[in-house]
């Protein structure tokens, strides 16, 4: 679905020749598939993302989304068709004045006939549960609603893949877990293919696949239980891993034989169990 | 010097078929020096408490004393005669500048509120406000940027533009900070950061608490912070406090808070779970080094 080779990047305001955002960035990303893109603020995480989306072009090498080149231009709206975008503030995404208006914006500008849009909009609204508001003004809704509107603005446009910078990071627990639960969806259910951008470890124990990105590279890659039983290198670039896979760790330093790759409450649960 | 809030009550658009009770008939006691965390999902109040204490938001009724100073007399215009005189909106100006002496709040995603050309003239702007002499501001800016660790010397030229998001939302609070308030409330100063700028900035805010004696109240979305850090928690829902305590106490309450639209950290589900399976934990066990220590005791004989 997304393919990079010797990807680099370089902002275009950078006065150094040689300070690149981004590094030969070799990546893979296959139809269907749920990756997790983690590292601290300015490791280069959310430029990439604004690359697979053709909001940046890269400064050499190449990315390619479902076989289109971002660099040509003529293919870009084709491009962004495919690959929808989803960012972290749900205010600054919302243009129109009632819901379902703001669903249709997308395939509006697709020049769609107005049934075919009418249809896309209320499959889209369903697909992320927020049909009932459809005729109300988003200013009334919740963060994590607002957010789930914004989900289904890129869905009406028919995406293979959606990805998401940091769509959590302002929203309160219970929004987050609709969010988090809607993107699960989306990818199980419709096996759309999801890059998520996030700094919540929690919510990326679900991936196929995580990304750990640092000084503009990717510096770790692997399933969650691969990445989060480094508990040590993950910490050291500055990132965290669940609770209870950090409390794994420090039990297995104390002599306790449990397995560093529990990631969740259950997963311990069980492990603890057997020991007893 | 505490903070009375009694018979706190704002309704917005009162007397309109939009009327929104935000705040009902809250009363709370905050002693100097607490480290308090107030949690709530969105529109259950919580920013709308935090302006009135602020000053920026005039109660329906009921009052805010802080250190005996009534924070929220004096704040209206007599709107129902039609002048105004001099006399009138120069005292409302003077009696807000003492309630932002003693209230400093820090909003979310404060970096955007930056404006100045040079990071030390941003960090200046309150207290020249404040009609503070030259020396004065220079010697607050400089040790309000020392405490949130950023370097007088080599930054104080600077535009505050060309920082990371991490650093601009440092001066923004060190805005604050050089207002040298005596409550200081930050909404969600952490949202945003990586795990990293998260932790630093906590334990910065942890380290004025301590040094200073200041009165903190951060509002969070974060449970795991606030088990972390704070020493008394204030729980909203709907307007209202329904929870006030320690968060060793509060996070035992794990459906209340679920049923409210909040969680527990992740080590209080672990621990309820232990507990169903026949582990005899206690349940006041929050994070991940006590239930290191509680594990451990039972797993190493």
């Amino acid at each position: 679905m997304i393919k990079t080779n010797n990807l680099y990047f370089r902002y275009s305001d950078e006065k150094e020749e040689d300070k690149y955002a981004l590094k030969n960035i070799n990546l893979h990303i296959n139809d269907g598939e749920f990756v997790v893109i983690i590292g601290h603020n300015g490791s280069g995480k959310s430029t990439l993302s604004k690359l697979f989306n053709g909001i940046f072009y890269p400064t050499s090498g190449k990315i390619y989304i479902d076989g289109l080149d971002t660099s040509d231009e003529e293919l870009i709206w084709e491009i962004r068709k495919r690959a929808g975008m989803v960012f972290q503030n749900p205010d600054n995404q919302l243009v129109a004045t009632i819901v379902e208006e703001d669903v249709a914006f997308g395939p509006e500008n697709l020049g769609l006939p107005s049934e075919v849009i009418r249809q896309r909009v209320d499959e889209a609204l369903e697909s992320v549960k927020m049909g009932e508001f459809k005729r109300k003004p988003p200013h009334h809704l919740s963060g994590g609603q607002k957010q789930r509107v914004a989900i289904a603005g890129i869905l009406a446009m028919k995406p293979k893949c959606i990805i998401f910078d940091e769509p959590t990071a302002m929203l309160d627990p219970s929004g987050r877990k609709e969010v988090i639960q809607t993107i699960q969806n989306l990818n199980k259910v419709d096996k759309m293919t999801v890059v998520h951008v996030t700094h919540y470890m929690d919510e990326a124990v679900n991936a196929d696949r995580i990304i750990v990105m640092d000084g503009g590279q990717i510096v770790l890659e692997g399933t969650p239980k691969e990445v989060f039983s480094q508990v040590e290198t993950i910490q050291r670039l500055g990132l965290d891993v669940p609770q209870v896979t950090l409390l794994s760790h420090e039990l297995k330093k104390s002599g306790i034989e449990v397995s560093t790759e529990n990631l969740t409450v259950d997963e311990l649960v069980e492990n603890l169990c057997q020991l007893i | 010097m505490s903070i009375n809030i009694v018979n706190l009550t704002h309704i917005y658009d009162k007397n309109t078929p939009n009327e929104t009770v935000a705040i009902d008939n809250i009363n709370l006691e905050i002693n100097t020096g607490e480290f308090i965390g107030l949690i709530g999902h969105t529109g259950s109040g919580k920013s709308t408490l935090i302006q009135q204490m602020n000053g920026l938001l005039k109660p329906t009724d009921g009052e805010i004393v802080v250190s005996g100073y009534n924070i929220t007399d004096g704040l209206e215009i007599k709107s129902k005669r039609k002048k105004v005189t001099k006399q009138e909106i120069k005292e409302r100006k003077r009696r807000l500048l003492e309630v932002r002496k003693r209230v400093g709040l820090v909003f979310q995603y404060p970096e955007y509120q930056l404006f100045e050309e040079t990071i030390e003239k941003d960090i200046a702007f309150g207290p020249i406000n404040l009609g503070l002499d030259n020396e004065t501001v220079r010697i607050r800016v400089k040790s309000a940027m020392e405490t949130v660790g950023l370097d007088y010397e080599t930054l104080k030229d600077r535009s505050p533009f060309d920082l990371s998001g991490g650093q601009k939302r440092r001066v923004a609070i060190a805005g604050v900070l050089a207002m040298k308030p005596e409550v200081l409330i930050l909404d969600e100063p952490t949202a945003g950061l990586d795990p990293k700028g998260r932790d630093e900035i906590l334990f910065q805010i942890k380290q004025l608490h301590e040094k200073e004696k200041m009165t903190v109240i951060i509002v969070s979305h974060s449970m795991e912070d606030m088990a972390k850090i704070s020493e008394r928690l204030i729980v909203m829902n709907k307007g209202a406090v329904v929870l006030d305590g320690h968060p060793k106490m509060v996070f035992q309450h794990i459906d209340l808070l679920e049923e409210i639209g909040l969680a527990v950290p992740q080590i209080s589900y672990l621990i309820r779970a232990l507990n169903q399976k026949g582990f005899n934990l206690s349940n006041d066990i929050i994070t991940a080094s006590e239930a290191k220590e509680a594990l451990s005791k039972i797993l190493i004989k």
